[in-house]
């Protein structure tokens, strides 16, 4: 049927689908991104809850919409979609500015009477107009062709009225030449215990499917490129899941075994619904009653010989810093996972930002260094949680890994390692010889100034740890000024030789440019698609993404002073900006910063990148 | 004696201790190094949790694996480290500020949860080591630094707290009853479950004398009942009076006086599951009832981090994955060749 179509080709392609938040639009979004995944695209995805756990229906305030990116050289969720699915007035007015000029919009007719804009707060009888809609609708009778389509089928209208996405994914399924048996396939595994529910959403999803056939005289369908993927298996995984998967393999690889201590958060509160399900993996996962147990409960694990983890996100980093301390003081193993959203006080929940770099790095009293690694994309969290565990056993160290609510929810495709491509993780433990030289629970590893971790139930390593000052050599508490000021050069040291067990920053984009950009964390996907952007246009940028923020990678001074401009780009008013300026204090660094709970657009980099280089 | 495997020495530190001379916290010490040798469990087995106040230095004088933690937060740490490694026997000390003020919610929560561990709470209504501040167990119209004209609060009574949190274990005794405080502490650490212990305890600073209505030799024996399981309540200096029930209520009563007789005296049931009766028991405060020492409720639960050790294990054997990477290839995947 293609052949007969008007074909675009396309490297990458963009569809936003938008409706109710009961509209099952992230059902529609996610089989979309899987089964486009199957046919061998990159994709990255992104989802937009509304605050509101249920809105009035058919209002603004309820409008949730998912959105994915398809394509070859996909980093990013996109900044615009090419295809707006719609299905009512008040997600067409809530999405109209995420839809490219020309691109095209797709609405359920059925759901655009008078009541239902009204509804949506619309003031005029042209809506497409009122909102300044450029690009091309399709107006597709969706309710009604849902309702003929289920007429024999006994569900009731409720019933009936939730096989909708389905029929708008048979739709974009059409469109974008997905194999419809793929989509199927995801459906039933959803609906494998409701035969009934499975069979009038299939039913559905191929009337949409056909709907699309039909019409296609009216609209362009789309190929869409696919790049040379490194061979393996593959599964789609969203940043939080990955956080949790991170930290696992970090158990196995360490022999500690997992617990978590948590409280409920957005948007870190999945990592603790996956952890609680993965007691299939021997993971201890408690919900306590509030954030300060929460990291308290894993500093006694910690202490118990655990590999112990909070997850929280701003608010809950603040309640957190006193045990955080004690945990810098008492030089235990702790991971203290940070999950970004817009700030302050609780601020902009659902929304992303990288405001709370400060508060992880000094958010404490007294000079109370720890570890911060920063995860730059979903599959990357994996990987970063992984590696604040290794820092956090092999250093003794309480480490913040930070993510955030951009990457918490994005997903994209994941190829599944082999366990052998992850280190061993080896916990600097007390040795049995140790007791006979006199072992001190303070006695520290000449080399690293990392401690030596003797876990309860040893017999002969009884320890007191606490919060006190501790004398350097007897361990014993103490008020010494001397030694104070002694023991506090020895936990900064112990941060700062990390350094020697993290790899360098890489320079990607053209090394040889006069432009170095930098980010760090969440940003990557968007920086590294603007740096190759500027790079094709003739602007010449090389570029720095830091996932390692303290201490930083050892080549770190020696790649800044390579350019004559630097910049760093981050959602916040400059952080880690000012973090690098102390340390690099030759060199003028520049700045791009958004603060609005929302990621980088692209273009928003490219913008800013060309405007400094022209200045 | 019997043969014991550890003598209390086995448990003391060598730090030196640093509370105030004639301090109440000297006698718990040393009746907990005695407990602790009754009780045989082998110091690296043992931990000593404690949050942040004079009675919470008592980690640093044990020989066991210790920690002085922040203020307040001893009971979630204790839960932590107990849910992480069960076969450890966990003992938490606090105060009545640390355990019931910046604490509280830690407090009740571990109760609630009833964790397996035994919780030492050293109650000398102050605040010490801030040098003398009014505390949540301080009576109406105390009158402290903070407090210069008398509080305006009434107080919390720690085994109402408790059985409010549904507390399985609820024992007291007071600071200079070496004997009784020893017997709780065994108790306490035989129950499973969140063992809850309340001393009496003097502070020769900033608030002595606050028991002294309680803990006075001349009238100890008619303010104090020392209740054991399957006795009766009997108390006085000749073990003449005792507890009956009246109404709803209890009633002390003089045997042979107004036709009481030892019939009628209750017999202590601290398995009982209703705690009706042991809260009743345990707010009797020495005026017109006598404050009641020893195990007041004693009941069976399950415990906290039993149930989460039993449940991974359930999971685990009933799903069999061994690993992260098991787990993962078991959910929808695809191929790329």
């Amino acid at each position: 049927m293609l052949e007969k179509t008007n074909v675009k080709v396309l490297d990458r392609v963009v569809v936003r689908f938008s409706g109710d938040s009961g509209d099952g639009m992230q059902l529609a979004g996610n089989i979309f991104s899987n089964v486009s995944a199957g046919v061998g695209n990159q994709i990255s995805t992104f989802p937009d809850y509304p605050a509101e756990v249920r809105a009035p229906q058919g209002t603004l305030s309820g409008v949730s919409g998912f959105q994915v990116h398809i394509g070859k050289g996909v980093y990013t969720p996109g900044d615009k979609a090419d295809v707006l699915v719609s299905m009512n007035p008040a997600a067409l007015k809530q999405n109209v500015k995420f839809l490219k000029e020309g691109g095209v919009a797709i609405v359920d007719i059925d759901s655009f009477k008078k009541a239902d804009l009204d509804k949506a707060l619309y003031t005029t009888d042209e809506p497409y107009k009122e909102i300044g809609l450029k690009g091309e609708v399709v107006e597709v009778p969706m309710t009604s062709m849902v309702k003929a389509a289920l007429a024999d089928s006994g569900l009731d209208l409720k019933s009936v009225m939730k096989c909708k996405n389905m029929f708008a994914l048979g739709l974009v399924c059409w469109l974008f030449d997905r194999p419809l048996e793929s989509a199927l396939h995801y459906l039933h595994n959803k609906f494998a215990k409701k035969p009934a529910i499975y069979e009038a959403n299939a039913k559905v999803m191929q009337a949409g499917y056909d709907y699309g056939h039909n019409i296609h005289a009216s609209v362009s369908t789309y190929r869409i490129e696919s790049d040379a993927i490194r061979p393996g298996t593959y599964t789609d995984v969203n940043g939080n899941t990955a956080t949790a998967w991170g930290l696992i393999l970090a158990s196995e690889k360490s022999g500690l075994p997992l617990f978590l201590g948590s409280y409920p958060i957005t948007p870190a509160t999945d990592i603790l619904h996956e952890l609680a399900k993965r007691k299939d993996l021997g993971v201890k996962a408690c919900q306590m009653e509030d954030e300060i147990a929460g990291v308290c409960s894993a500093i006694g694990a910690s202490f118990a010989g655990n590999l112990a983890v909070t997850s929280t996100s701003g608010p809950g980093l603040a309640l957190k810093s006193e045990g955080i301390g004690l945990a810098v003081m008492a030089e235990l193993p702790l991971v203290i996972i940070d999950v970004q959203r817009g700030g302050p006080s609780t601020g902009l929940p659902t929304k992303t930002e990288q405001t709370d770099l400060r508060q992880a790095l000094y958010g404490r009293n007294g000079e109370s260094p720890l570890a911060v690694v920063a995860a730059a994309s979903p599959t990357d969290c994996f990987n970063m949680a992984f590696e604040a565990a290794r820092i956090a056993v092999e250093h003794l160290t309480p480490v913040v890994p930070l993510t955030d609510g951009f990457l918490a929810h994005g997903s994209s495709a994941w190829r599944i390692p082999d366990e052998d491509e992850y280190p061993a993780i080896k916990p600097n433990f007390v040795k049995p010889e140790m007791l006979e030289s006199g072992w001190k629970p303070y006695m520290r590893n000449e080399e690293t100034e990392v401690r030596y971790w003797a876990i309860p139930g040893t017999p002969g390593f009884q320890h007191r740890l606490g919060g006190l000052e501790k004398d350097y050599n007897t361990s014993a508490i103490s008020t010494d000024p001397a030694n104070h000021e002694k023991m506090v050069q020895a936990r900064q040291k112990k941060i700062d030789l990390i350094a020697r067990n993290i790899p360098e920053v890489e320079v990607q984009g053209n090394p040889d440019a006069d432009t170095l950009l930098i980010g760090w964390g969440g940003t990557y996907g968007h920086l590294y698609t603007a740096v190759e952007e500027l790079n094709r246009a003739g602007k010449p940028v090389a570029f720095a993404h830091f996932r390692y923020i303290c201490p930083l990678p050892a080549n770190t001074a020696d790649v800044i002073s390579r350019y004559k401009r630097v910049i760093v780009a981050e959602l916040n008013n400059g952080q880690f900006a000012d973090y690098l300026q102390a340390k690099n204090p030759m060199t003028d660094i520049k700045r791009i910063n958004k603060v609005q709970g929302q990621p980088f657009l692209v273009q928003e980099i490219i913008d800013g990148v060309t405007k400094i280089m022209e200045a | 004696m019997e043969d014991m495997k550890y003598t209390a020495a086995d448990y003391k530190s060598d730090q030196y201790v640093r509370w105030c001379p004639g301090c109440g916290d000297h006698a718990v010490l040393n009746v907990l190094h005695k407990a602790m040798a009754e009780l045989g469990i082998a110091p690296h087995m043992t931990a000593v949790i404690s949050g942040i106040g004079c009675s919470s230095r008592l980690p640093y004088y044990m020989n066991t694996y210790g920690f002085h933690t922040i203020h307040g937060r001893g009971g979630a740490v204790a839960t932590g480290f107990k849910v992480a490694n069960p076969e450890m026997t966990v003992w938490q000390v606090c105060g009545d500020g640390d355990g019931l003020a910046i604490g509280g919610n830690h407090f009740i929560h571990e109760v609630r949860r009833n964790v397996d561990l035994n919780l030492l709470m050293l109650n000398n209504k102050i605040y010490g080591l801030t040098k003398g501040q009014y505390s949540p167990t301080s009576d109406r119209g105390f009158v402290s630094k903070s407090s210069p004209y008398g509080t305006t609060e009434d107080p919390f009574i720690p085994a109402e707290l408790a059985f409010g949190a549904r507390g399985t274990f609820f024992a007291r005794s007071i600071d200079v009853e070496l004997k009784i405080s020893q017997e709780v502490m065994v108790a306490a650490a035989k129950h499973k479950g969140c063992s809850v212990v309340e001393i009496l305890q003097n502070c020769m600073i900033f608030n002595n004398g606050i028991h002294n209505y309680i803990t006075d030799r001349a009238t100890r024996a008619d303010r104090t009942i020392h209740l054991v399981h399957g006795e009766k309540m009997l108390f006085g200096a000749n073990m003449d009076k005792g507890l009956v029930q009246d109404g709803f209520g209890l009633k002390a009563v003089t045997l042979g006086e107004d036709g009481y007789t030892i019939d009628d005296v209750l017999v202590h049931d601290a398995h009982c599951q209703s705690n009706f009766l042991h809260q009743q028991l345990a707010m009797m405060d020495g005026h017109d009832l006598p404050l009641a020492v020893g195990v007041i409720r004693d009941v069976e639960a399950l415990t906290y981090d039993q149930e989460v050790k039993n449940q991974v294990e359930e999971v685990r054997a009933k799903k069999g994955l061994k690993s992260l990477r098991d787990l993962v290839l078991s959910g929808e995947t695809w191929e790329v060749k």
